[in-house]
């Protein structure tokens, strides 16, 4: 039976600010969703609050996996159940070994009942797959013994994201914004490596401004968030029409919540 | 007082319930104790128990006029619980072992056994095996080395054996009118290593000894003395583990270390104290003409460590490295840092310093780079790095440059991070739990100083770090 990650009246808070107002999204293994809508809409905010983020608070409605609230847990035990968030912007931690950090991570996500501790994944098949899915990627392994991120450009960070999507394989991936500030290979590539790993056993939620990402994951649904909300919902030709035409037909047809995300847009600057 | 015969133990048991984490062993196991406390007839007792000659009996007693007539510093940190009156100053061991592996109390045997330490140092570390304090037995010393000329002892016995070599370079880098503390050590101090390394030899592997504080009010003093002889090289690797007394212990070493030309010497240094102690270290080296000194030093634990290991520069071409990281968890205050003197012209220095605290613990950053009038064309850059875990947790950098010579370049960065919210949240969408996550951060943050430590002690340090922020989080 294919897994459900069901999105429910979901509002969310950072502080005091109410940003999300009441999402509906239900994402199922083997669908493709793209996210689409203007800056300071909320897409990264509910990329965050469905990973798991301490600062976005959930003032009201779910999140479920499979029937189970996820709402409460902490980002470590939402990444054991199958939930992976492809950061807008990687972070740097230096010191720490992409192999190593990696090693732990696999180790943690597909043995989630590991205690603290307990051994990690034999060296030798981590090896063998971390280089296998650079292989596919097109990195250098010389990529595996590099601080994570540090020193990295902006595309090798979007690249380091899928690898370790490749390497977690979860049951659902949202992609933030991965194809943004990428030259046309980057996005080739990134894009090409997404067509790879998704399929019948991934549901991805892809938040996207271009269409070449989407060209070579063609979504099953589009959405279009404004102010805090799902406005809209459609099939591919929704993604296209607002790719060829904008923002301001959705933005005349939601007044309300054009006006909420005018605000946002302002208090972002 | 009779001195000469040892005191033996009546007691099979070891008093252990009484201490929270630690343990002891029974004091009256010693074959020579001191009274409690500090006057001219402690420190001649001192210098009698050990057959000294007596310039040295005169130079202690000298360093204790000097000790008593200076004034407690009132910077770095709180030192209002010290009594110097409330410590022994001296004790010899007996030959007896006063206890066995099953006396070693569960939870530090657990903890020995978490960070995999083998058994036979296990013991050592846990007091069931020999080397007590105050007099530092070395092993069989390494056969080649005895061949080449290096002398790698106790300082007691170099005084004994190699009195001339001694007397020549013994309290000329640190002389006890240096401050308070080297007063105090130059007056009863007991133990530490003699290394002499003769011209050309350079030592491929590093020489290693331990210490640790055995009893309760045990003051600590051991004196270091290096010299390595031109051309010559040699790393020394001083790692210190002590269990925790019920009473507040002190430890104040001096190490001197002469690097002549063209020499290498690099010291490393990982302490690891219990929260009860005192750590007033004075450290410094004289390097001389395209020599390099290197400190590589780890504190961890403590009470109150001021420490701030010095090079002088002392002719052209000579470098000083300093790499420090200090952890200062719950009621834990390190001040930690480096002094760089360049005396002489083109000469350079690097301080790299790094510290982290947690639960409310303190570091600070100390550090001085001097430069002399015509010390021209030096360099020096000093790099700190501060890692700050929770709210409750400080961190502060006091830097002095004091410069006499226009023509140099000194550069000084400063950072302060808070474990980033960010790093945190990153690493636990992976599905690390929290305090995996916090310590890979903690980890990769001092990776900069564990990649230069020696295999053992790098594993054993980062093992250290995960045991300590297991506790630290949720
Ligand atoms: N951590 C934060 N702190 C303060 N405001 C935030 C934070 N994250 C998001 N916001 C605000 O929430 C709104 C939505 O931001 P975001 O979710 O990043 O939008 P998008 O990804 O659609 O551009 C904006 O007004 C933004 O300023
Ligand atoms: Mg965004």
């Amino acid at each position: 039976m294919s897994s459900v990650l069901k999105i429910s009246n979901l509002h969310v808070s950072v502080g005091e600010t109410p940003i999300l107002r009441g999402v509906n999204m239900e994402i199922r293994q083997g669908e493709i969703h793209a996210l689409m809508g203007p800056n300071g809409s909320g897409k990264s905010t509910l990329a965050y609050a469905l990973a798991g983020h301490p600062n976005y608070t959930v003032t009201e409605g779910s999140i479920e996996i499979d029937g189970v609230n996820i709402t409460e847990m902490e980002a470590d035990a939402r990444a054991r159940l199958g939930m992976f968030l492809a950061f807008q912007y990687p972070v740097v931690i230096p010191g720490v070994k992409v192999a190593d950090f990696l090693r732990h991570a696999v180790t943690n996500v597909r043995n989630p009942d590991r205690k603290e501790g307990e051994g990690l994944i034999g060296m030798r098949e981590f090896r063998k797959e971390i280089r296998e899915r650079m292989t596919e990627l097109g990195m250098d392994q010389e990529f595996a013994r590099r601080y994570l991120n540090d020193g990295f450009s902006g595309g090798e960070k979007k690249r380091m994201e899928i690898l370790q999507l490749a390497m977690l394989q979860p049951k659902f991936a949202i992609l933030d914004e991965t194809d943004s500030g990428l030259d046309s290979d980057a996005v080739r590539v990134v894009s090409e490596g997404i067509a790879k790993l998704s399929g019948p056993q991934m549901g991805v939620l892809i938040i996207t401004h271009h269409e070449r990402l989407l060209e070579a994951n063609p979504p099953q649904y589009t959405h279009v968030m404004l102010g805090g909300r799902i406005v809209e919902t459609g099939d591919a030709s929704l993604a296209h029409d607002l790719h060829a035409n904008g923002y301001a037909e959705i933005r005349a047809r939601h007044p309300d919540a054009s006006a909420d995300n005018a605000k946002a847009e302002a208090a972002a600057v | 007082m009779s001195t000469d015969a040892p005191v033996k133990s009546e007691k099979s048991e070891v008093e252990i319930g009484a201490y929270k984490y630690g343990f002891h062993d029974p004091t009256e196991n010693y074959a020579f104790k001191s009274r409690k406390g500090l006057d001219a007839q402690i420190v001649r007792q001192i210098s009698e128990m050990k057959k000294e000659p007596a310039w040295m009996t005169e130079f202690r007693l000298d360093s204790l006029a000097i000790f008593e007539s200076r004034p407690m510093p009132n910077w770095g940190g709180d030192m209002s619980d010290l009594n110097f009156q409330d410590i022994f100053y001296y004790m010899k061991a007996s030959q007896e072992q006063g206890k066995s592996w099953d006396d070693v109390p569960d939870d530090i045997r657990k903890t020995y056994d978490r960070l995999g330490i083998p058994e036979a140092e296990k013991k050592y570390l846990a007091g069931v095996k020999a080397q007590y304090e105050s007099e530092v037995v070395y092993g069989s010393l390494q056969e080649d080395l005895a061949k080449q000329g290096v002398i790698f002892t106790d300082t007691d016995s170099a005084l004994q054996e190699h009195p001339d070599l001694f007397r020549e370079y013994f309290g000329t880098v640190i002389p006890p009118g240096d401050n308070k503390f080297a007063a105090l050590n130059s007056a009863v101090w007991s133990g530490g290593s003699f290394i002499y390394v003769p011209k050309g030899v350079k030592i491929e592997f590093p020489l290693q000894a331990y210490f640790r504080i055995n009893s309760q009010n045990m003051g600590q003093f051991e004196r270091t003395l290096i010299i390595v002889d031109e051309g010559a090289s040699v790393h020394y690797v001083e790692g210190c583990t002590a269990p925790t007394y019920s009473s507040d212990s002190l430890h104040s070493a001096v190490v001197e270390i002469i690097v002549k030309r063209g020499a290498r010497c690099r010291y490393t240094t990982i302490q690891n104290w219990s929260n009860n102690v005192y750590n007033l270290v004075t450290k410094r080296a004289m390097a001389y003409g395209d020599s390099l000194m290197e400190w590589i030093d780890g504190n961890l634990g403590s009470k109150l460590t001021m420490k701030y290991p010095a090079i002088w520069l002392m002719e052209p071409g000579a470098r000083g490295e300093t790499l420090s990281i200090a952890f200062a968890g719950e009621g834990q205050h390190q001040d930690a840092g480096a002094k760089m003197v360049h005396c002489a012209p083109n000469t350079s220095s690097r301080i790299i310093s790094k510290s982290i605290s947690k639960k409310g613990g303190r570091s600070s950053y100390r550090g001085l780079v001097k430069v002399h009038k015509d010390a021209v064309n030096c360099r020096s850059n000093v790099v700190c790095d501060a890692l700050i875990l929770d709210p409750a947790s400080r961190s502060d950098t006091y830097p002095y440059i004091e410069v006499e010579e226009e023509n140099v370049a000194i550069e000084h960065e400063a950072s302060v991070s808070k474990i980033a919210e960010e790093q945190l949240f990153y690493l636990m969408s992976r599905g690390l739990s929290e305090a995996e996550a916090s310590a890979m951060i903690v980890t990769g943050f001092i990776e900069p100083l564990v990649k230069e430590l020696p295999m053992e002690y790098a594993v054993e340090l980062n093992k250290l770090i995960e045991l300590q922020m297991e506790g630290s989080v949720g």
